[in-house]
């Protein structure tokens, strides 16, 4: 299974993180300052795995922002290399070529869509058009929702002006 | 960013942004947490947006890694908001900020339980995805039918069953027990027949849970699992959707194949053919292509294969297939499947009898060992490591050795291990395999475990036609101006005992050996030095005729360390002095080191361990004990090797009950029964540093002892029993009553009179600030003691030894411990054999500061009449500091912000034990409690720091002491931290161990007591001398 998925910018910034497994935030920092610090080190042209106490950390680098998900040493790493990938596809798809700015201000968004791929850190959906629906979906419901507040708080000002 | 919606969140991430520092950045997110502080204070005046608006914000400085200590509730109650959107956030939020086990998520419970069962598919959504990524026990036990029927529900749309499959995943892998699967075979193979590939997926990955706990249970689905995979392969039926360029679902593929690992073999003849045939398939078919996206997919799906094929042991070609691609592989130049291929390939090796095939491809896999990628190294060094035997092992070990020099420092351990395992392993000839380690031990001393040149020893010693090899090898390599320290040690060891074999070779006489040795003696460590002392006595007697000059030497050198403060160094030097006047005499008493028993070798024992826990360590026993305790710190992993050597021995103790020094003193002893007994000393002696086990300090003082005081000549005694005989004590010591009462209640004492050799208060003060030693013995047990402590956590290994004739009868050993702190011990054995030893791990986590320690109760029966003794273990609070590297200007930085009482209390101490500064200074550093030199412009004062772990947390402390020149039994004691109990215990601590003086002069009850005891009970004791 997938323990945890960071997103790291190529400066060590954090721009999303989950974590599968029970970590407290001192071990969270802790293993983002570590494993930051070992990946951003790598040279670009060696293999997308790296191991680290026991466990497989499988990243990729998109421009500016590494992806990183942690396996199980026995997990199939090239799986795990493609499922970054198709997160990435997604995103870019939502965001039409998404670029870190987009994830910085959106990271909200980021993270239930990440919900939408990953749940216990297995794959949950690989179809991206389902995945599309889903999120569209969810949009509309909060748009609405902010609609309806918006008119209910109209109505309040209107009536007690 | 119109997309955010949120103007006040958008702001203040462009805030942040801006931020030019770290300081800046803390300040403005400080800042922003106060704001939201106040503002959840007043939760009534706040509208639902700024609600929302808060919570991400607040999640947004948790992800930059700030501390957020509030605003769960205020997330937790946008959980039970009416509306999608603010229920989202409350879930979204949630569920990244809190763990499994947070207390706070129980409160939910009801309110996620009710979306899960209610009418609304999108609540119900986003309660699944929420339980399946943080879900615990209690959801487990309150969650798992409701959703099992979600799961199982044929009204449910896709997108709530796959979630449902994930969430059940989650609560089944979390909790086994608690989930009830009855019935679920029938359930999953129906599931299996799914239409939507979403949901299969999904179902798959609980499949791929349930059946890697009971295979058995499941084997209805192993012909599902199979059509499934004809399915994919033939891309019958897979949507558009769930092709990934051009791949029907690899992941299905991957998983349904891991489905089918967990089974032991597949004996259905139609299935087994059909199975093979899609692998067949697989094989043949996948192709490097351009497109790096498809080729990775296409490889995950083939790699899946192969392990596949590896599981079921398939025929002979489709093997032989697999073989040919890993061959392939290895050789590329992408370095994904190159790894993957090194991986697969020491895969292989464990299941099938590959090694001549794979051994084609040895260049590359060298080759491999020199990549610029670390992880690539890793693999090949596994695999050569793997694939060595007798043909290759010369070329290996050579590449593996020139590897050292270049190596990256975190594997060098690992590589110096490996290397000498295979050396020794697969050896053509024997005089090779000294070669191979001496050269392992002068290029990478450092990194060569003590194991690995006992072994060379026990090999030489062993094998009587190596011996003068060996010696003429060790004499040039000492020869050399600078030398790594573990090469001294053995090449003095090798020489002290062979070097009379080269007597005729030029530049070998014995006084040029002496000449060589004597040489290093001055620069080397205690330990050394004692086995360098005995080399010199033993080529000393080795020089026949007697030589004048070469005996004036050797005196002076052992002059020299007649008064080394070091007691081993020194009472080698006294007596090797007084037997090397003994001329010819000596001949008896130096005789050679007999034969060692044949056993294993330790190395391949350790490299064993070290396999097996390095995962372990880290994932599932990290998970576990994540569970268990909070406390832990993840990093604090022990490196592969380096601190496992510890574990290693233990474990090779527990095993045969003896560790392993006892066993080897004894195995001597036995072997030589006749000879005098200061030669089974200074054997004794050797041997108990050539294995450098833990209590050898202990053994070593307690020999010291006997061997003055014995009269030399003796007959037959091991040194097990001057444990035994430890009877005069060195410091009669002790103040009596009031700290025996303490420590030790004896009950029922009166008919067998079975007291404490010495005072078991003076055992505990030696153990505060030591970490091995003695805790306690009387005339039949003795109980030692050796720990290691690192920040919150501690191991203690108990050692019961029974030194009496007959079994110990009804042992019992329980910890108690007090609230501060958490022990976990295993079970102390109802019976000890005699003569026997027994180790007792007991792990300790600290979480908070007291003076109050764990207690040992133990108890144990002579001859029907019990003995009950409580030791109090030295859990102190000191085991739980580490010094801190404080600078200047921090210190007072530090000091000046914790004001007054209660962060810094300052007492005025009498009656201290007079010392000078610098022993002070000593005693400090023992506590661990960092002396900061020159930081206080008096020189009577000494300051210092240390950090207290407790928990997760690390507080740190600062030491303040004033003392007085004219009188040194007064001082001024400050102590200063964050938290006022932690400067308070310190500070008593501190006291403690300053005011408690030793009363040296005065006779104590304890003493003769013990000595009455002796006297009662010295037949006994006389018998467990004969060990």
């Amino acid at each position: 299974m997938i323990h945890f998925v960071l997103l790291i910018s190529r400066q060590g910034k954090v721009r999303l993180t989950k974590w599968y497994s029970p970590y407290t935030q001192k071990e969270r920092t802790k293993v983002i300052r570590e494993l930051s610090g070992m990946i951003l080190s790598r040279g670009p042209k060696l293999c997308n795995f790296l191991e680290w106490r026991g466990l497989k950390v499988v990243y990729k680098r998109y421009a500016s922002l590494y992806f990183c998900m942690c396996v199980d040493a026995d997990d199939n790493e090239l799986e795990t290399l493609e499922i970054i990938h198709h997160f990435v596809e997604i995103l870019d798809r939502y965001f039409g070529n998404v670029c870190e700015l987009d994830l910085i201000f959106n990271f909200h968004k980021a993270y239930y869509i990440l919900d939408e791929v990953l749940i216990a850190g297995e794959l949950q959906e690989t179809s991206k058009k389902s995945v599309a629906r889903v999120i569209a979906a969810q949009d509309t419901l909060i748009e609405h929702a902010k609609e309806q507040s918006n008119s209910l708080s109209n109505i309040i000002a209107q009536a007690t002006k | 960013m119109a997309l955010s919606g949120m103007r006040g969140l958008s702001v203040f991430i462009s805030d942040v942004r801006n931020c030019q520092n770290k300081e800046q950045e803390r300040v403005r997110v400080d800042k922003e947490l106060a704001n939201i502080r106040t503002r959840f204070k007043n939760e009534r005046g706040l509208s639902v947006y700024e609600k929302k608006k808060y919570v991400w914000k607040i999640l947004y400085i948790y992800m930059l890694g700030y501390d957020v200590d509030f605003g769960h509730m205020e997330t937790m109650a946008l959980i039970s908001a009416p509306k999608y959107a603010e229920k989202q956030v409350g879930y979204i939020v949630t569920s990244c900020l809190l763990n499994e086990n947070h207390n706070f998520l129980q409160l939910v419970i009801n309110t996620v339980r009710n979306d899960i069962v209610g009418r609304n598919e999108t609540f119900r959504c986003l309660a699944l995805t929420m339980v399946g990524n943080i879900g615990g026990r209690e959801f487990s036990e309150s969650l798992a039918p409701d959703v099992q029927k979600l799961l199982m529900s044929s009204s449910c749309r896709p997108i709530v069953r796959k979630k449902a499959a994930l969430c059940m995943l989650r609560l089944y892998r979390k909790n086994p027990d608690v989930v009830n699967t009855d019935g679920w075979p029938e359930c999953m193979a129906h599931l299996l027949n799914e239409r939507d590939l979403g949901v299969l997926i999904a179902v798959m990955s609980l499949l791929v849970a349930l059946v890697a706990n009971t295979p058995e249970a499941y084997w209805n689905c192993v012909p599902k699992c199979v059509q499934i995979l004809e399915r994919l392969t033939r891309g019958q039926d897979v949507p558009q959707d769930y092709t990934y360029y051009g791949i029907p679902s690899p992941w299905l593929q991957v998983k349904t194949m891991r489905v089918l690992q967990y089974f032991p073999s597949i004996e259905d003849p139609s299935i087994r053919k059909s199975l093979l045939n899609v692998l067949q398939t697989i094989l043949l078919r996948t192709d490097v292509v351009k497109n790096i996206n498809k080729n990775n997919a296409s490889h995950a799906v083939l790699f899946e294969a192969l392990s596949l094929v590896m599981h079921l042991d398939a025929e002979k070609d489709l093997m032989s297939q697999c073989i040919v691609l890993l061959g392939k592989f290895v050789c590329v130049r992408e370095p994904n499947i190159r790894y993957l291929g090194l991986e697969n390939m020491t895969r292989m090796l464990l299941v099938a009898d590959v090694v001549d095939t794979i051994r084609k491809y040895q260049a590359q896999i060298i080759a491999s060992l020199k990549d610029p990628d670390n992880s690539i190294r890793r693999r090949s060094l596994d695999l050569l490591y793997a694939m060595c035997d007798v043909s290759n092992a010369k070329n290996i070990v050579e590449e593996l050795l020139q590897y050292l020099t270049t190596a990256d420092f975190g594997i060098r351990e690992e590589l110096a291990l490996k290397a000498a395992i295979l050396s020794e392993k697969f050896a053509p000839d024997l005089s090779w395999y000294v070669d191979a380690v001496l050269r392992l031990i002068d290029k990478a001393g450092d990194f060569v475990s003590d194991d690995i040149w006992y072994r060379v020893v026990q090999v030489v010693t062993n094998n009587d036609d190596l011996q003068a090899y060996a010696a003429e090898k060790a004499r040039n390599y000492l020869d050399k101006p600078a030398v790594h320290e573990t090469m001294v040690k053995v090449s003095g060891y090798l020489l002290g005992e062979y070097s009379h074999l080269l007597a005729r070779r030029p530049g070998c006489s014995s006084k040029e050996i002496f000449h060589i040795i004597k040489e290093k003696i001055s620069a080397v460590t205690t330990v050394t030095k004692a086995i360098l002392l005995s080399a010199c006595v033993k080529v000393l007697m080795h020089c026949q005729p007697p030589n004048q000059e070469l005996f004036e030497q050797a005196t002076a050198t052992f002059r020299r360390y007649e008064n080394s403060v070091d007691a081993e160094v020194q009472q080698r030097a006294v007596e090797f002095l007084a037997l090397s006047r003994n001329g010819l005499a000596m001949v008896d008493i130096m005789a050679e080191m007999p034969k060692f028993p044949e056993r294993q070798s330790a190395l391949l024992k350790k490299a064993v361990d070290t396999d097996g826990d390095a995962p372990e360590v880290s994932a599932t026993k990290l998970r576990l004990q994540q569970q268990n305790s909070m406390a832990l710190v993840v990093a604090d992993r022990r490196p592969p090797n380096g601190d496992l050597h510890l574990l290693s021995v233990t474990e090779a103790g527990a095993s045969n009950q003896y560790p392993k020094h006892a066993a080897v003193a004894e195995s001597q002893a036995s072997e030589v029964p006749h000879s005098s007994q200061s030669q089974v000393h200074s054997n004794g002696a050797t041997q108990q540093h050539a294995s450098g086990t833990p209590h050898g300090d202990l053994l070593g003082d307690l020999i010291g002892t006997l061997a003055i005081d014995a009269p030399p000549a003796e007959p037959t005694t091991g040194p097990s029993d001057s444990q035994a005989l430890e009877a005069p004590p060195k410091s009669p010591a002790i103040s009596a009553a009031s700290a025996d009462s303490l420590a030790l209640v004896v009950l029922d004492a009166a008919p067998t009179q079975v007291q404490p050799l010495k005072s078991v208060s003076e055992w505990f003060r030696e153990l505060s600030v030591k970490d091995s030693g003695v805790l306690y013995e009387d005339p039949y047990v003795q109980i030692g003691l050796k720990a290691e402590w690192r920040n919150a956590q501690g191991r203690m290994v108990l050692f019961f030894g029974n030194k009496f004739t007959a079994p110990l009868r009804n042992v019992r050993g329980s910890v108690l411990s007090p609230p501060h702190i958490r022990t976990r011990s295993a079970v102390v054995p109802e019976t000890i054999p005699p003569r026997a030893q027994v180790q007792v791990p007991v792990d300790v986590a600290c979480i908070g500061a007291s003076r109050e320690t764990a207690v040992l109760d133990f108890s144990y029966n002579v001859e029907y009449t019990p003995v009950k003794v409580q030791l109090k273990l030295p859990t102190l609070l000191n085991k739980f500091l580490q010094i801190a590297p404080v600078s200047a200007n921090e210190f007072v930085a530090w000091w000046r912000a914790l004001g007054g009482p209660p962060s810094k209390i300052q007492e005025v101490v009498r009656g201290v034990r007079p010392m000078p500064l610098t022993d002070m200074a000593d005693l400090f550093i023992r506590l661990h409690v960092g002396v900061l030199p020159g930081l206080d412009p008096n020189v009577n004062n000494i300051v210092a720091a240390t950090t207290f772990y407790s928990g997760t947390a690390a507080t740190l402390c600062l030491v303040r002491v004033e003392t007085d020149p004219l009188d040194r039994t007064q001082m001024r004691l400050t102590v200063a931290s964050e938290v006022p109990n932690t400067t308070y215990e310190l500070k008593e601590l501190m006291k403690e161990q300053l005011v408690d003086i030793p009363s040296l002069a005065q006779p104590s009850r304890t003493s003769a007591s013990s000595l009455a005891a002796m006297g009662l009970t010295a037949p006994a004791a006389a018998l467990a001398g004969l060990i």
